[in-house]
């Protein structure tokens, strides 16, 4: 099991309470598939992603990424047992979705810069560690259904 | 690979925040340091504490080599020649370090430019700091 300091567990609650979790995801997966093209390959039916704005302001997106931050909601409110909270979305995410677990660390990773933007100054490193670690967790349960 | 739009906006970030260079540097390797502090063992003979001179003095080094090579991307190899040598022989880094830190740079850059640091300039970062990592651990081996 995780063993979450109090700094960490006011930190993770804290930076989701601040953001909007309909600015943040859409801005944070939009990025992914701007920055990391070949991701792009989970979302054919997606339409129009030929461009950095075609894929800002595509809906399917927009939607899609407020689905994401909405899901990494579910482990805020879980932090104790996300292992268990992803379990179904990881065998989702495995065996209906085959998406490669390698992504879930890039999707993660603009997920930290695009916070990193909203906050500024106050996204400093120690709040910045404890919002990788969150994430490193969630990476992991999401990867754990993979057989 | 790197359009030639692309060169023209890192070079235009990196001349933008040269001023700053101190300030941006010092940022990341704290961030790098908080976030994976295996970096740290690299830096046990100076004090890298929050505003002490060895780190911003380092910090500075890094943000102004990175500035230098972006003012001529297709020349890093030749520009970065001593760093190679360096890094290879005798500061032995092992290379993974280089992609926290260029992890941090970016969260330092989001940081400070906010929505200025969009997603295509992000890209565009990545790509010239992978690049950058590449050549740095060229003559390892």
């Amino acid at each position: 099991m995780v063993e979450w300091t109090d700094f960490e567990r006011d930190t993770i609650k804290d930076i989701f309470s601040r953001i909007k979790y309909d600015v943040v995801g859409p801005a944070a997966f939009a990025r992914c598939l701007v920055v990391y093209p070949w991701t792009q390959r989970y979302f054919g039916g997606f339409g129009n992603l030929d461009n950095a704005a075609a894929i800002k302001g595509n809906p399917m997106v927009s939607k899609h990424g407020t689905t994401i931050i909405q899901g990494l909601d579910r482990a805020v409110k879980n932090m104790d047992d996300i292992e268990n909270t992803y379990t179904e979305l990881s065998v989702l995410h495995s065996e209906k979705l085959h998406v490669d677990p390698d992504n879930f660390k890039l999707l993660a990773d603009c997920l930290t810069i695009v916070v990193a933007a909203q906050l500024g100054k106050e996204f400093t490193g120690e709040v910045q560690a404890a919002f990788q670690k969150f994430l490193a967790v969630v990476v992991s349960a999401l990867g754990r259904q993979y057989h | 690979m790197l359009s030639n739009k692309e060169k023209m906006l890192i070079a235009e970030i990196w001349e933008s925040l040269t001023p700053v260079a101190e300030e941006i540097g010092a940022d990341a390797l704290l961030r790098m340091f908080a976030c994976f502090p295996g970096s740290k063992t690299y830096f046990s003979h100076l004090d890298i504490s929050r505003g002490s001179p060895h780190l911003l003095s380092h910090g500075k080094k890094i943000v102004l080599a990175l500035a230098e090579g972006s003012k001529d991307i297709s020349q890093l190899t030749v520009t970065l020649a001593p760093l190679q040598i360096m890094h290879a022989y005798q500061l032995r880094i092992d290379p993974i370090n280089f992609k926290l830190l260029s992890h941090c740079l970016l969260v330092a850059l989001s940081c400070h430019m906010r929505d200025d640091f969009t997603a295509v300039a992000h890209a565009a970062m990545d790509k010239y700091l992978s690049a950058f990592a590449a050549v740095l651990a060229e003559k390892y081996r």
